[in-house]
This record gives C-alpha cells, structure tokens and sequence, in this order.
C-alpha cells in the first residue's frame, strides 16, 4: 500500500537537543521519523513500522510516528539528514532549497534504517 | 571546587536567554539552571572531537594529526581552490565571523552562513519592504495581541513564551498571559496551536493567499475575498484581521513555515506589508524567529564589513551579492564549488542530498567541536573550542540586541579564532601575497 | 617622530591664523612649537592647511545603519572598491560600510566624528561598528529623551536622581553625551502615538516634552559634560515645526552653562525650520531660526543640509519615520528599543524637481548664510538623512559661491525663488568660516577644542592639507576647484601619521572612542540603582548584569573625566 502525501520538514525540540550529539542513537530516535495522523496511519501500518519516503530526488527509510496535528496528507520529518535526502533541491533562484511541499509516496518496508553515518556514505 | 556563574547566556537559539546559572566543578560543568531543555543539553555537553584527523580519500578512515597538520593541509587546499566556499558560522560568535570574512576577502571566496536555509528569504525581504520591529522587550510590556506564523516557540524556541511573549508579565500587560490573544497560523496543529486561544489552519504553501486575503480585508474589500482562502474560511479571515485591528499592541513572529514553503521570501515581503498596513490601526510589528543563537550575528557583522548580510561573493576583490547565485545551495547544486570549508555548522546534515553529494566530491575541511554529517564528507577535522561556553564574545539575539557571553570553562581545545588566524596567515604565504 | 607641515596657508581661527604662511611642527601624535632639524618636512607650496574636520552628527554606527544596509543592498551596490594592499573592500554610498566610512572622511580631511544617536541597549552594537573604523576618532551619543528612568525622574523632579542615571547611562553605552530625540515621542509610538508639542502629557509618565529637555539641560551642567543637550526638536518633519523649534531653543534661558560652550544644540535644523501649514504652503522658515540665534548665545545648530539624489532617512524618531514611508510608499524599517526609545529608517530620493526638496535644500543654506556667526552653525548633513557625508565639499562649495548657488537654482523647482530667502543672498563664507564650521566650532560645540579643530601647541596633531592657494583662487567663480579639493585632500595626517596623500589612502590606524566618565556622589547612585534594577528585574528582557558595554568593545578609550563631584585638575 502507498500513500500519497505532501512532505513538510522542520525543528523539534528533541532534535535541538540531540543536534550537537548526531553519532548518537538518541539524535537517530529524533530525527529519522515521518509523523502521519492515525487516519494515515492506519492505511499503512502501525506506529513503528519502517516506512520508505520516496520523492522524485531520493528515498530514505524512516519509522512511522502518530501525530494528530498533522492534517489529512500532510507527512512530517524532523529537519536532518533523513529528511534531506528527500526534500527538494531547487532554490527557485533565491538560495532556500524545497524543505517544505514536497510532493511524497510513502510505503512500508522491512529495510532497516540507516545510521547517519552510512546515509551520508550514499553521496560518496 | 564547586562556583556558580549567574547570568550567563544560553549559545542555543536566537532567544538567547541571559538568565542561566551555570555550576562549575573543577573546570568541568555539572549543572545548569534555568535554561530549557536544550539549551542544558548544549551547556551540559556532548561527546566531543578530541584532536584533529585528516584523511587522503573520504572512504578511509580519519587518522589523527597534529593542529600543524591540520592547518597547513587546510590552508592548501583553499589555497589550490579557484572557487572556495566558506560555510556556517550560526554557532559561532561575531568574533570568528570577522576572522571568516577576512579569509574570505585573502582568498576571493564566497562566505555564506546558515541563513541560506534559515532566514535567507526574510532577509531578501527586508530588501524589499524593510521590517517594522522591536526589541522583545516591547513585546513583553505591551502586547495584547501575539501572533506565531509557521513558527512553533515550543519546539524552537521553548523560553521565548515564557520570557519575551505570552506568559511574561510587563508593564502595560500586568495579567502577563490572561492579558494576551495568541493566534497561531500553521499547517499542522503543533503544541504552540494547541496552548493558543486561535488557530488558524492554513493549508500547506497558502500561506501568501491567506496574508494577500488578510490585507484585502483590511484595506476594505473583503467582497473580492472568497469564502475560503488558503483553506481558511472567510469568516475566520475577517474575524482574525479584526483582531489585529483592535490590538493595542500586535507582536507577529515568524518562522520557517514561512520561509521554506512554496513563495519564499514573497510570503515575508507580503507579511511585513501586512504589518506595515496594519500600523493604520494599532501599532504592529513583525520578527523572525531566528534559529541558533548567532545566526543574527553573522548577518549584523557581515553587513557592516560588506555592506550585504550574507552569501557573498569575494571573486572581484570587492563583495558581490546575489543568493540564488552566490548562495551555498546554488554553489553546491551547479558543482561550482571546488573546496568548501564548513565551520559552526552542518551542511552535511542540513542541506538536501544534491548539496551533499557535490561536498562529498571535493575538498572540505570541517573546523567544529562535534562530530556531525559534515564530518562524514570532510578529508580535514579541525575541532575548536565551544563558543559561548569556551570562549567569550558576541551574538545578536533575534531583535537584534548585541550580547556578550561568558566564558564557562576554560577550553582545551585551540579556538576558532586561533585556527581561522592562523590558516589566513598560511593562505598569505602560499598565494605569495 | 618629528613632521614639519612648512609652507601653508594656515586657517586656525581659534588662535588668530587666518591664511597666513605658518610652520606646523608636530611631534608623537601632537602639535608643538618647534621639532628638531630632523623632522621629515612636507612642504604644503602655499596650500590650505586646516586642522583635521570634526563632525559632530553624522550616522556612522549602530543598529539602525546597519539596518540601513539589511535593507538597502541597491544602495551597498554603490560606490564598491575592491580590497587594496592596504585598504579593505568599499560599499555604499548612503550607508557606506565600516571601512568606507573611515577612508572617505580621511579622504575629505575629517579626523573626528560622532555618531549622532544609540540607545543603552544597543549601544554594544554601536561600539562593535565604530571599533572597525579605521583612522578617525569617534565617540557616540546616548539618547535619553524617552527613557522611561529619565521620565520617572523628571515627574519626581528628582534632579540627583536623573543626574546619576545619566551618568551610569553614559558609563552603561560607553556614551559622549545627551541626545534628545523627540523627547516623550518615543515612548508614545510605543503605541503608535506622538507628541504634538511642547506641552502634551506622555501618558502614564505624566511629563512635558518641555519638561524632560529642561531637566536633561540642568542634569547635563551639573555633570558638567563637555558637550551640552544634543535636541532633535519635537514635531521634525511637519510644515509650521519652526515654531516648535523656537519654543525649544528658548528652553535653553533657563538653565546656564557650566562650560564655555551653549546650553543647547538643536541639531540638523533643515528638517525642522518648516513654515506653512501643509505640503502645499510649505516654506522655509530658516530666517526666523537664524534671526534667534544672532540675538543669542546658548544655543548652536547645524545645516543637515541637503542633498540631491538619494539619502537614506533613518532616527530614533520612530513616528516621524512612519510617517515618511506612508508619505512616500517607501520600505520602512521600525526599531523601537523597549524602555528607551524608538527609531526608524526610510530610504529617500531628494529630487530637485520636487518643491518640498526645492525649499529644503535652500534651508540649510539660509541658515548658514543668514547666522552671522558661523560657530552658531556647524555643516552637517545629518548623514545620510540630508544626504551623504561625502558631499560635504558640495556644501562648503555652496557656501562659498553665490554664482554656484544661483547655477543651482536656475535648476530646481521655481518655488524655491517665493518660499526661500535664497535667491537675495548673496553672502559668500571664507576660509576662515569654513574652518570654524568644520572645524573648531564643531569642536568647540562638543567641548573638545582643548585638543581638536584647531593647530595650537598640546592639540592633538590631526590636520589636513588641501590643494588650493588661497591668494591664487576666486572661491566664487572657481567653486569647482573648491569642491573637488576638499573633496580630496593632498593630506590628512591624523595623529601625526600621514593617513592621505593625494586623495589616497595611505595607512589605516585605529582611531580612538571617546566617552565621558560624569561622577556622582556614590550614594546617589545607590538610592538611583534601586529603580533600575526594578525595571530590568520586570521590565527589560535582559538582565543588569548582561547591559552594560564592557571593556572590550572600547579598546582605543579616550575617557573625559566629568561630574557632580568636583575633579582637582592639577
């Protein structure tokens, strides 16, 4: 099952206060997760589960987290190195890349999650 | 021996709370009050690097070498670069940004600090409509009305309610939160929404539809509004701008929900008009909500040196500006940068895989205290003292209010200071200048 | 180090030189009467020779120039230079950058000048940017006018309690002296209001902006400060403000000067001489300000003449700036300084087909030329809000020759020949007047002429040499000469370091800071402080312990001592 959504990144306080710390599975907990609300959720699996974020510039694999917050379609990663490798690149000429609205499918996996220092092992 | 450092400064983010008690043992910190969550886990510490590492190819593993090393393997490599890249500086004090920029302009490189994916786009709007603002302080004595848009205090900012915003007392707003509508304007219902007396729900990357709707309205013609803008209801619109008209005294904060969806820097140059336009009524200001807590500094500091805030271009010998061009994602994306150094902050992790995959192909010398993203892509680590709890100096707190910082501890490590002099002074002797 | 400026036509009002050929002998940074054999000699061939310019206004530093900068990258555009062997990058023409701003006073022969406004809460910022100037002395002034401390002493009348907090307020910003700025108005645009006048009532303070400038006028002698009240008149920027102006400079007779220099200096006089009712009978009341200051003596002024082309207007007059940017859909930055006071900055375009900048631009003149005292007078041009300091040549010019007056405004709107005394005067300053408004009458306002704006022995070697041999040139149909010389000098040597040679920057010394250290009974302070700290423990959103300018940010301090307390000077 995949489910459409519209990617939105940003801060939380979890991941302000692991982002000195980024070797550490406590900044990996913070930041490697994709929050749907229980709605979408359910259409996927359940809280926990690994999903894949598939974009049209990359895909990553991150774990499923509740938040009623978020609005029907609307999918969240903490600001770091899980969501950039999704989001969008083009600045549209004024130097800010797409880290908000970026167009999404999303889909459970058995892959593992990346540490941090094997997801940025990819760009080499 | 145990001592207390009372009013020191939290070196998180813009808040910039200068409140802390910091408790000292033996040169080491075992305590920290008043700061929130992570500002104590910055103060606290984290795991550090502990001496410099180079490594031949970004594959192998990093061995570690002398700072001599370090030094002279950083300075030739932005030596041999035609077109360098200094990039960071948030986390650093106005004292390193001086010392950046002086490297820069030695070299011809561009130095671009984290604003770029931060507050970049305010600033680009403040070129176009200026920013009416204030210090928190009359925010905190005199408003009645506060509004967050695309912005979550509670996350990024957790002290700003409680010290410059919602909950504090002041002199005009003696009820301190009682005496305050907060309104929140965001996509998703974040806590800062859920504790606000309104919600605004707009819908993702309308944000620029919604202001254009609130300024129809408040120039008198909300008959050319439709009965939903943005995926917020007409009613709710009016409602909300007549809130703000009968204001005393309206505090707009904003944050990234504004600056990284869809518009841009035309969502902030449509807010600020909103701001101005709406000082016909009530008095209004507007403020970003900056990130790290010296983010500001480095756009204050570059701007009296080059006259630009940021993304600046030494290649001419004299300062050229123009993000979207000079900026350090647009470097990175057009493969135009062939060495790039990254200090006090982290590319690695805050720039989109195309950023990262073109830092991974060339030269990069990291100078930071952690080991982060970047230190994955880098061939040169350079760990520094922490700035702001090592070192002392100067940042601007997000109202543009300079402040100096304590030193806490002495530092065992060299400062960013001390490496950025002395890579300048090797970049001299082997450019032959 | 020995340096004998032989040969000049020496313009030293203060100790009676007025062109003739004198020797200037300069050892270790200062003037003296005679150096050794082995002096290096600069033969100055006939040449002017004055003491290094002194500004007493001009926006140099600071938040609200660097928010001219944030938001004016066009203007940064302008004027760039690249890096040279010695000199750093150049920028901007309206809001020049640190550099720029040292090397183009240097260039003109200026030595010294002060920023014309901080705020105590922002005043580190001030200092970081006048740290990086180079070459010129600087100093800054801290506004007071709106502080709520100066309101609550001034309703107490509690005059040792104003005079104390003034006092820490100068020691707190690292300040030179007392700025006034539209005093009460500030606090009131806290809320989007202002005063109207003289008389309204700041609500919730209960003062007059009569009463906050008399008591800052009396605090200010029994400090003794070297400068006096710095006012920026209540209601600039509105037609009929003449009147204002008036009342305020009147205020002055009540309080007596504890020092050789006036009461009270009503600053950049262009923007607050304004006759009429609104834009349409606008005209210039410069006659009348001019009339009162030939009938008194404790009161100076300056022009903020004004400049064709584009300027940036920025103040701590928040509503004033407000108003501009409604005026002229321009952007507008706010910077309100909670507890303290307000400020704003608005780009402007002067243009001469513009009557209103037509009749504003006659103003500075008229009050120059129509003052027969040229120290009453001071040539600013309230940088950038007139226009840039670098045309200050243009304006020395201007005053120089009726014929480049009459060129000029053969070219302007036609209502600056009915609503401006202009076109009839024909009086043309010399060099003698010149000095003494650029120079020791600047000097003497902000009480530094013990060692600044002028050649005498003990004063402080800063001194420049410009390109014209008086005997040999008609300022008055030579005015382009005029202009172009001042503009770049042959020399400046600031303290007795050749800084210009030729229009060129030569060397980049750090200048000085001066700020004032005013005593007060320590008791004094004590029962003063008591407020303070009530205020930052609720009020202010930072803390005592974290307000103040340390050290750090002055490190080239020329501290002037002051005070209640009397100081032996041995």
């Amino acid at each position: 099952m995949t489910l459409k959504v519209n990617l939105i990144t940003g801060r939380t306080i979890d991941q302000g206060v692991t982002i000195e710390n980024k070797t550490s599975s406590d900044y990996q907990e913070a930041t490697a997760y994709c929050e749907l609300n229980s709605k979408n959720l359910e259409i996927l699996g359940k809280p926990g589960s690994n999903v894949r974020v598939k974009t049209r510039y990359g895909d990553v694999v991150v774990k499923l987290k509740e938040n009623n917050g978020n609005p029907d379609s609307i999918a969240f990663i903490p600001m770091g190195p899980w969501a950039n490798a999704v989001v969008d690149p083009d600045t549209r000429g004024c130097g800010m890349p797409g880290f908000k609205g970026i167009p999404a499918e999303i889909e459970v996996t058995k892959d593992k999650i990346l540490l941090m220092k094997e997801l940025i092992a990819r760009y080499k | 021996m145990t001592t207390e450092i009372t009013d020191a400064l939290c070196p998180f983010c813009g808040c910039n709370c200068d409140d802390i008690t910091v408790v000292v043992d033996n040169n080491r910190i075992t305590g920290v009050k008043h700061a929130c969550r992570v500002g104590t886990a910055k103060i606290m510490g984290h795991h550090r690097i502990e001496t410099p590492m180079m490594r031949a190819d970004k594959k192998s593993e990093f061995k570690k070498v002398s700072y001599d090393e370090a030094i002279e393997g950083a300075a030739r490599m932005l030596a041999m670069s035609k077109r360098p890249l200094l990039y960071g500086w948030a986390s650093a004090l106005c004292e390193v940004h001086k010392k950046g920029i002086l490297l820069a302009e030695e070299m011809g490189a561009i130095i671009d600090n984290t604003a770029t994916v931060c507050h970049g786009p305010s600033t680009l709007a403040v070129h176009e409509k200026g920013l009416p603002s204030s210090t928190l302080g009359q925010i905190k004595n005199r408003a009645d009305v506060v509004v967050f848009w695309g912005s979550n205090p509670v996350h990024a900012h957790p002290r700003h309610m409680g010290r410059y915003s919602v909950f504090t007392k002041g002199f005009f707003q003696e009820k301190g939160r009682r005496g305050r509508k907060v309104i929140v304007v965001d996509v998703r219902k974040t806590e800062t929404a859920s504790m606000a007396d309104e919600f605004v729900q707009v819908q993702q990357g309308s944000d620029y539809l919604v202001i254009s709707a609130m300024r129809a309205i408040l120039s008198g013609h909300a008959d050319v509004v439709p009965d939903s803008a943005g995926g917020v209801q007409k009613e709710q619109l009016v409602k909300l701008v007549d809130t703000l008209k009968g204001a005393k005294f309206c505090g707009i904060f904003f944050g990234m929900g504004l600056t990284q969806s869809i518009s841009r820097y035309k969502n902030i140059d449509n807010a600020i008009s909103l701001t101005t336009e709406l000082n016909s009524f009530t008095k209004c200001v507007i403020m970003p909500m900056r990130g790290h807590y010296n983010v500001a500094g480095f756009g204050q500091v570059c701007s009296w040196e080059t006259g630009f805030a940021t993304a600046v271009d030494f290649a001419r010998g004299a300062p050229y500006y123009n993000p979207g061009e000079t900026a350090a994602n647009d470097l990175l994306m057009r493969k135009e940068t062939d060495a790039a150094m990254i200090i006090a902050g982290d590319a690695g992790a805050h720039f989109p895989a195309d950023s990262v995959r073109h830092l991974a192909k060339i030269p990069v010398v990291q100078i930071d205290p952690y080991w982060n993203a970047t230190t994955e892509v880098s061939n040169i680590v350079i760990p520094v003292a922490v700035c702001g709890i090592e070192v002392e100096g100067t940042a601007y707190r997000m109202d543009g209010v300079s402040l100096r910082y304590r030193k806490m501890i002495e530092p065992t490590l060299s400062t960013d200071v001390e490496v950025l002099e002395r890579i300048t002074e090797r970049v001299k002797e082997l450019r032959g200048v | 180090m020995e340096l004998l400026i032989k040969n000049g036509s020496v313009y030293d009002p203060v100790n009676g030189i007025k062109g003739d050929r004198t020797d200037i002998s300069i050892r270790d940074g200062k003037i003296v009467d005679k150096v050794s054999s082995s002096a290096s000699v600069i033969d100055a061939g006939g040449r002017v020779v004055m003491a290094g310019g002194v500004d007493a206004h001009s926006h140099i530093a600071g938040a609200k120039v660097n928010m001219g900068r944030i938001m004016r990258p066009e203007d940064t555009r302008l004027g760039i230079k690249p890096r040279t062997k010695i000199t750093r990058p150049c920028t901007g023409y309206t809001v020049p950058n640190v550099y720029a701003m040292g090397y183009r006073y240097a260039q003109m022969g200026y030595t010294t000048v002060f920023e014309a406004a901080q705020a105590i809460m922002k005043a580190r910022h001030t200092h970081e940017e006048l740290e990086e100037i180079p070459i010129i002395d600087k100093g800054a002034l801290t506004l007071f006018g709106s502080n709520w401390p100066t309101m609550d002493f001034v309703r107490e009348k509690n005059m040792d309690k104003l005079a104390a907090y003034v006092a820490w307020g100068l020691l707190a910003s690292r300040g030179f002296g007392i700025k006034c700025v539209n005093p009460g108005g500030g606090e009131m645009w806290g809320f989007g209001k202002n005063v109207t006048g003289l008389d309204d009532v700041v609500p919730n303070f209960e003062v007059t902006p009569r009463e906050i400038i008399v008591s800052l006028m009396k605090v200010n002698e029994t400090l003794k400060l070297p400068h006096s009240v710095h006012l920026h008149c209540n209601n600039l920027g509105k037609p009929g403000n003449y009147r204002t102006t008036l009342a305020s400079m009147e205020l002055a007779d009540q309080v007596r000067a504890r020092k050789d220099r006036q009461v009270l200096h009503v600053t950049h006089v262009t923007f607050n001489c304004w006759g009429g009712t609104n834009w349409g009978d606008f005209e210039s009341k410069a006659d009348e300000i001019a009339n009162y200051l030939n009938n008194c003596d404790n009161v100076t002024t300056d022009m903020g003449q004004l400049i064709f082309g584009s300027a940036t207007t920025m103040t701590a007059d928040g509503p004033v700036q407000y108003a501009n940017a409604k005026l002229l859909h321009a952007k507008w930055a706010n910077g309100d300084v909670e507890l303290e006071d307000a400020s704003g900055v608005v780009p402007i375009f002067y243009a001469k087909q513009v009557s209103i900048h037509a009749i504003m631009w006659a103003m500075g003149l008229e009050l120059a030329l129509l003052t027969k005292d040229p120290y009453k007078v001071l040539l600013t041009t309230d940088h950038p809000n007139g226009g840039p300091f670098v045309n200050y040549p243009e304006v020395i010019a201007l005053l120089m020759s009726n014929k480049k007056r009459q060129e000029e405004i053969k070219t302007l709107h036609a209502l600056v020949n009915d609503r401006t005394k202009i076109p009839g005067i024909t009086r043309e300053l010399d060099f003698n007047d010149i000095a003494v408004m650029t120079r020791v009458g600047t000097a003497k306002v902000l009480g530094l002429l013990d060692t600044k704006g002028h050649l005498g022995a003990g004063s402080d070697a800063d001194l420049s040499i410009y390109d014209i041999i008086p005997d040999q040139i008609d300022p008055s149909i030579e005015h382009a000469k005029i202009k172009s010389a001042f503009s770049s000098a042959a020399y400046t040597i600031k303290g007795g370091e050749i800084v210009v040679k030729d229009g060129e920057i030569t060397a980049t010394p750090a200048g000085r800071t001066y700020w004032v250290d005013a005593t007060v009974p320590e008791e004094q302070t004590e029962i003063m402080m008591k407020d303070i700290r009530h205020k930052f423990k609720n009020y202010y959103s930072m803390n005592l312990a974290n307000y103040a300018v340390q050290d750090e940010y002055v490190t080239h301090p020329e501290v002037i001592k002051a005070g209640a307390i009397p100081v032996e000077v041995s």
